[in-house]
């Protein structure tokens, strides 16, 4: 065989599985690399949840009246976390768009690697950041007065969907990043989707306080749903299954729906 | 099956490329033999970096066919990308790593060993004058290191097809020279280059053949003998100072010349061909602007330069900016051919 005729061929179903997996791991690290030395991207994805948490538990948490056992402290962990996971999409989108702009994708995409490890390595290396982060504020939960007081179990599936979510909605943020392709732009765009998506739902206050054309909404958006999930599986003695599986089905459609527009994004951005 | 070592390092034949209503490329034809370094010059607009798109698979074309290394960009996308790399307009290194972690993580998705990436990043650091900051982030690099390091991380895979887009934009004039000695280094050392441009000066140091591109379409080929060649003889140029003077000084020297006196109004540039009439056509210049009563600045005979030529084939100079139909690149802010641009730089 010439070495044309080697070059042309193309490699086996397994040999390509195998470098699109060693690929993504590689830009995963280097994508945690970047985090990790960059204080301002810390700062947003670990100090101000934080402070969210201090600011809730020990300002607005008193003048919020709430029905589960424990009091606010309890009713606010689960829905943190759930804001947390979804807003550390605002660095996929960032990145993504950063990355655009700055011709890095291109000089990947002009290389023989896989193609697709651009966004997993991304989505996975996002993932970590996230789960990082959601440790962090289940310890500092701890601290002030949260308890998990449904087992362990139910715990970590917690944690689990929450993952699951704050991945599903960085596939609609690395579709915007790969869409808008600006990083400002993304970003605001970001606030403008996110900000009212995980405040108008249950993970501050009741929605039964909210006026009646706001609890519509509310109620029925997914961020409550599962948000409720979550705070079913960490407390106990809620309504879980319902929630379970309204979060389940958003969940893919949200996968469904997003994860095609990314890659279509991503090659078209070429 | 393996194409004769004598086929061109990359060829291209009829390629057309729209976006939208705006045709970028409307029929390109391009040989490049290989070890050979072809500047692609143009102004902004003119197609270059669409080319350089299709031709590192990057963007599919509309029509026509394009090889490198006998590879077709299309249906042997994947094998093309082995034999190319590729440094675009902005520096795509990743700022927060350091040079020696951008090359290394290059290496790797080039899929070196950790042992066979590091020698090599070793050896590009040390290629590229850049051992003492290996270890420091490059957001710490200057421009013109920032530009070395990229190019560096386009040569980890030791590509036999470089393709550089204006690999000297937006660089201060010692960067830029530094610049043009690696570029040549890489081009004694074998490697074929396709090079694109908007200073003639660049296509005219370090390309062997040049083509000229101008609203999609290859307007002119040749060495930069050749095209020079094409506005036949020597070039009167001077400045006068006196903005209000300009018309008067470029009628006065008019019957002297060949064709019309070009006038640059911002620098008050005034050149005309001469033809072969040279140092006689100089004595009547200064007679005539005497004539005339304009004080003038520099007035010399030179050679001509690929200013005059682009000049002469295009009726526009090269770095005019704002063509219709001009290229999309403006949503990932790529434009900026930086503040050094200023039209004649012999």
């Amino acid at each position: 065989m010439t070495a044309v005729a080697e070059l042309e061929a193309a490699p086996s179903l397994s040999t390509q599985a195998r470098w699109a997996t060693i690929d993504t791991l590689t830009i995963t690290r280097r994508n945690l690399i970047v985090w990790y030395r960059v204080p301002a991207y810390i700062f947003f994805s670990v100090v101000q949840p934080v402070i969210f948490v201090l600011l809730f538990r020990y300002v607005f948490g008193g003048a919020i009246p709430v029905n589960v056992p424990g009091g606010y402290v309890q009713y606010l962990l689960p829905g943190i976390i759930g804001q947390t996971a979804a807003f550390a999409s605002f660095g996929t989108a960032i990145a993504l768009a950063q990355e655009l702009q700055k011709g890095v994708i291109d000089r990947l995409r002009s290389m023989p690697m896989a193609r697709s490890a651009v966004l997993t390595g991304r989505l996975v290396a996002d993932t970590v950041r996230m789960l990082i982060t959601i440790l962090i504020i289940v310890a500092v939960g701890y601290a002030v007065g949260f308890r998990f007081t449904n087992g362990v179990l139910p715990a970590i599936w917690m944690i689990l969907l929450a993952t699951v979510f704050g991945i599903a909605i960085c596939c609609i943020a690395a579709f915007t990043g790969l869409a808008i392709g600006d990083e400002e732009s993304v970003q605001s765009f970001g606030l403008v989707w996110l900000f009212p998506l995980t405040f108008v739902s249950s993970a501050f206050v009741p929605i039964a306080t909210m006026p009646g054309w706001l609890q519509a909404f509310a109620n029925n958006q997914p961020v409550t749903y599962v948000i409720n999930a979550m705070r079913a599986l960490a407390l106990g003695h809620l309504p879980l299954q319902a929630n379970m599986l309204k979060s389940i089905a958003w969940l893919a459609v949200i996968f469904i729906v997003f994860i095609p527009l990314s890659v279509r994004a991503y090659k078209r951005a070429a | 099956m393996s194409e004769p070592s004598s086929a061109p390092a990359i060829l291209v034949e009829g390629l057309t490329k729209s976006f939208g209503d705006v045709r970028a490329l409307r029929g390109i034809d391009l040989s490049v033999p290989r070890g050979t370094v072809l500047g692609v010059l143009g102004p902004n607009g003119a197609g270059k970096t669409t080319a350089v798109r299709i031709l590192t698979t990057l963007l599919r074309p509309d029509g026509g066919r394009a090889t490198v290394e006998g590879f077709d960009v299309v249906r042997h996308d994947a094998a093309v990308r082995r034999v190319i790399g590729l440094s675009g307009q902005s520096a795509a290194i990743q700022e927060e790593l350091t040079g020696k972690e951008n090359l290394e993580l290059i290496g790797r998705l080039y899929h070196l060993s950790w042992p066979e990436a590091r020698s090599r990043a070793a050896e590009l650091l040390e290629q590229f004058d850049l051992v003492n900051a290996a270890d420091r982030q490059a957001k710490t690099y200057s421009g013109g290191m920032q530009r070395r390091l990229d190019l560096a991380a386009s040569l980890v895979g030791r590509p036999k097809v470089l393709f550089l887009d204006e690999p000297t934009t937006g660089l201060d004039p010692r960067s830029r020279l530094a610049m043009w000695d690696v570029i040549r280094s890489l081009a004694a050392g074998g490697t074929t280059i396709l090079l694109t441009t908007q200073y003639l000066d660049e296509a005219d140091e370090l390309a062997d053949t040049i083509v000229v591109f101008d609203h999609g379409l290859v307007i002119a080929q040749g060495t930069a003998e050749d095209l020079k060649g094409r506005i036949g003889g020597d070039v009167i140029e001077f400045v006068v100072p006196d903005r209000t003077r300009i018309e008067d000084a470029a009628a006065a020297i008019k019957p002297i010349g060949e064709g019309e006196p070009h006038v640059e109004i911002d620098t008050g540039l005034v050149s005309i061909g001469v033809g072969g009439r040279g140092s006689d056509a100089l004595i009547e210049a200064v007679r005539a602007l005497d004539g005339a009563e304009t004080v003038t600045h520099g007035l010399a005979l030179r050679r001509p330069s690929l200013d005059d030529v682009f000049l002469a084939l295009t009726g526009h100079a090269a770095e005019e900016d704002g063509q219709p139909g001009g290229k999309r690149r403006g949503r990932r802010g790529r434009q900026a051919p930086a503040a050094d641009s200023k039209g004649r730089t012999s």
